[in-house]
């Protein structure tokens, strides 16, 4: 199946179809990831570019990764945020960019739509390595694909997200894709939290682990900034973990065979027990990062089929 | 089995405004808990056994439960102690209080509600409540630990006399506070506009002190109700004292907004013509208002806008109040004035008698969400025997209370507090 879009800027707009078409693309990349010889010639010739407004270290280096396995040529620029000036700069650096004939340009920006501000003058594929709180496609993708892979389906499921909702692009892209699949979506966090009107985004809202947790069968945890829990959004880390931090007392509420996912970095003690995390039966968190490589993959392939079939 | 105190109370007139109970009658008290009560109990006697209280038709009421008092601890034991509060409150029929937490330290974490009630055990008089601060320090910013201060018991989330001013922090503190079921208490006063010593207008302008406007309570008062809406938190304005806040209060109320309000004796008992030549005992916050405000709140209270009278008990000692009028601290003590003043509402026909008793005893514990101010078979024995028609002036140094800045000092009055009981246990007797 062809991809028909030219960007991946988010998951709203794609079909269960195409998230399909991603998936099962990147499992033969996750049996290729475990191969002895992980490279092959896909993206030769190609040159991808990450472009990062926002600190990151595991995304950059999935990305990178994926693109060198694929056999591109991959570059990292990291633009410090202090040193970009809104809109107009943003669009100065598409029109640099355009200059260096790239093929797959990588973006994550701290603010909402910035990723589509760009993706509008560059005439390259453009992939949101996250932008603001809006969306982390490849995030939810690879969420999708960890669910997949150990449960053998999305459709049905009910799968609880827990914690800093208001400021997360992970749990709207994860909402999205969960819903356009099938599965019953739920957020626990305290109201502040929580947009006013999530409710209305097809998810069930709830206050209460207890009841938020309630037979599910993934529990995916949010990570809290420090600067959030010192009384503004969340009074203390230490009230916070009390009563929305998972640890077994509040896992037994979920089905006992639910898998607890977390996009990382993790906060040890505060949305998230230690013992929790590490459980080789039920945290798949490391999963995550393998499979995140794989589906980055997938979309550096199906966003440059486009190219690769055309006659030169 | 341990044989429980059993104790007959002969010859009340039985109230309980939640059950809009007024009936002539026994009651028994067992253990702590009312046993049973009614017109035949005892028509046979009483069996030996039971000790007897002859209320010679006085009034048996459920205990008062106040919704907010300052108890002097920690911090301000020069002003009062929780024993000499306590005290206050049983001679005043109060059972139950709830200690605000603008001491000092203040109370906005685990260990102060922990203090308030090791104190509170080792007085052991009147139940004792706490509630803790919004803000920590009750700094206006930051919220407190309200989920582990509400499982330490915390019946609400106060910054006491300080209104919580910024939007932002009032529309989390209402979202927060939400999930724990407690109330977030406001003292509606826009603190920019609210920097003077009396009410503003003509007396003011007349005596050359600054004025605290009107509109400082309302202005707060309708974008807390804003925020109300937007959150559904649960809301709690205090101390209503102006003929706007009535009114917006009133409209709220009517659109089916879930808030409920309280008010004190003096605003609806004195006005700003009170504090006549700079009389610092009448300083209070909010200041007293004019006459209309007054005839307001009367209004307010008899149609059931204000849910709650409140004994705004706020003791200082001479030092605070012997000075130059601006320089004065605000309040009054009020616990042993809060029966007859709210006594007084019914004595001129504005409220009926179980009404006035439920804006003090069964109101204010639903907002708290305790289980208390009720006279039925079961409910602990709470209770006040009172003669609400027997006259007495107020004579501020005949206080229990350790300070005694009562605005009420020399106000006539009547009816009169003849016993409280506390779980069955009298905790005060009037002197015959």
């Amino acid at each position: 199946m062809r991809f028909p879009h030219r960007h991946l800027l988010g998951i709203e707009g794609l079909s269960p179809a195409q998230i399909n078409t991603i998936l099962d693309l990147a499992d033969t990349y996750v049996d290729q990831n475990r191969s002895p010889n992980k490279k092959s010639d896909v993206l030769r010739g190609k040159t991808v570019v990450n472009l990062f407004f926002e600190n990151s270290t595991r995304t950059r280096t999935s990305f990178e990764l994926a693109a060198k396995r694929l056999g591109g040529d991959a570059i990292n620029m990291s633009v410090d945020g202090s040193s970009v000036k809104k809109g107009e700069t943003l669009l100065d650096t598409a029109t640099t960019l355009n200059a260096m004939h790239l093929d797959v340009l990588v973006v994550r920006h701290p603010e909402s739509g910035a990723v589509k501000l760009l993706a509008d003058k560059v005439n390259c594929a453009v992939i949101s390595g996250g932008d603001g709180a809006h969306e982390h496609p490849t995030q939810a993708l690879l969420d999708a694909l960890t669910i997949r892979r150990n449960k053998g389906r999305l459709d049905g499921l009910t799968v609880t997200i827990c914690g800093d909702i208001l400021h997360s692009r992970v749990a709207r892209s994860n909402i999205q894709l969960l819903n356009i699949m099938g599965a019953r979506v739920r957020v626990v966090a305290p109201p502040t939290l929580l947009p006013r009107a999530i409710g209305e985004l097809s998810v069930e809202v709830h206050h209460d682990m207890a009841t938020g947790l309630k037979d599910a069968d993934i529990v995916m945890m949010l990570r809290l900034q420090l600067e959030r829990m010192q009384g503004q959004f969340v009074p203390s880390g230490r009230e916070y973990y009390r009563f929305f931090g998972l640890d077994y007392e509040k896992l037994a509420a979920a089905k006992p065979d639910a898998l607890i996912m977390h996009p990382g970095p993790m906060n040890r003690g505060v949305e998230i027990d230690s013992l929790v995390a590490d459980d080789i039966h039920r945290s798949v968190i490391l999963q995550q990062v393998e499979l995140g490589v794989a589906v980055r993959m997938a979309c550096l392939d199906l966003l440059t089929q486009h190219g690769r079939n055309d006659p030169a | 089995m341990a044989t429980h105190a059993r104790t007959a109370i002969l010859n009340a007139r039985l109230l309980d405004p939640d059950s809009r109970l007024d009936q002539r009658g026994s009651l028994l008290i067992d253990g702590g808990k009312i046993a049973d009560h009614g017109p035949g109990l005892f028509r046979d006697g009483v069996p030996e056994g039971i000790e007897v209280i002859d209320a010679d038709g006085a009034c048996v009421a459920p205990g008062l439960v106040d919704l907010r008092a300052q108890v002097g601890e920690p911090g301000h034991e020069d002003n009062e102690t929780l024993k000499t509060a306590s005290q206050a409150a049983a001679a005043g029929g109060v059972t139950a209080l709830a200690c605000l937490p603008d001491t000092d330290p203040v109370i906005d974490d685990v260990a102060g509600l922990e203090f308030i009630a090791r104190r509170a055990r080792e007085v052991k008089l009147v139940k004792v409540f706490a509630y803790a601060g919004i803000t920590r320090d009750l700094n206006g910013r930051e919220l407190t630990e309200m989920g582990l201060l509400a499982e330490a018991g915390a019946v609400g989330f106060t910054d006491g006399g300080k209104a919580v001013a910024d939007a932002l922090v009032m529309q989390r503190a209402l979202a927060y506070a939400s999930i724990w079921g407690r109330p977030i208490l406001q003292h509606p006063q826009e603190p920019r506009l609210a920097t003077g010593a009396m009410n503003s207008g003509e007396i003011a302008t007349r005596l050359g002190l600054s004025g605290i406007p009107a509109v400082a309570e309302v202005i707060m008062l309708e974008r807390d109700l804003r925020l109300v809406e937007a959150t559904g938190g649960r809301y709690h304005a205090a101390d209503i004292s102006t003929a706007e806040s009535v009114a917006v209060i009133r409209a709220a109320k009517r659109k089916g907004l879930k808030i409920t309000c309280d008010t004190a004796p003096p605003y609806f008992t004195l006005t700003e013509r009170d504090v006549g030549d700079y009389r610092t005992f009448f300083k209070l916050s909010p200041p007293l208002r004019t006459e209309e405000d007054r005839q307001a709140i009367v209004e307010g209270l008899a149609d059931g806008t204000i849910d709650c009278i409140t004994s705004d008990h706020l003791p200082w000692n001479q030092d605070a109040k012997r000075v130059p009028f601006a320089q004065a601290a605000f309040g009054s003590v009020g616990l042993e004035t809060l029966l007859p003043l709210t006594l007084d509402l019914v004595h001129k026909g504005h409220m009926s008698l179980l009404d006035a008793l439920a804006a003090v005893t069964v109101k204010p514990a639903a907002v708290l969400g305790l289980n208390l101010g009720r006279l039925r078979t079961g409910a602990a024995a709470d209770l006040v025997i009172f003669d609400a028609e027997r006259p007495w002036r107020v004579d501020a140094e005949a206080l229990h209370s350790k300070s005694k800045n009562s605005c009420f000092d020399k106000h006539p009055v009547q009816g009169r507090v003849l016993r409280t009981l506390v779980d069955g246990r009298t905790v005060f007797t009037l002197a015959a």
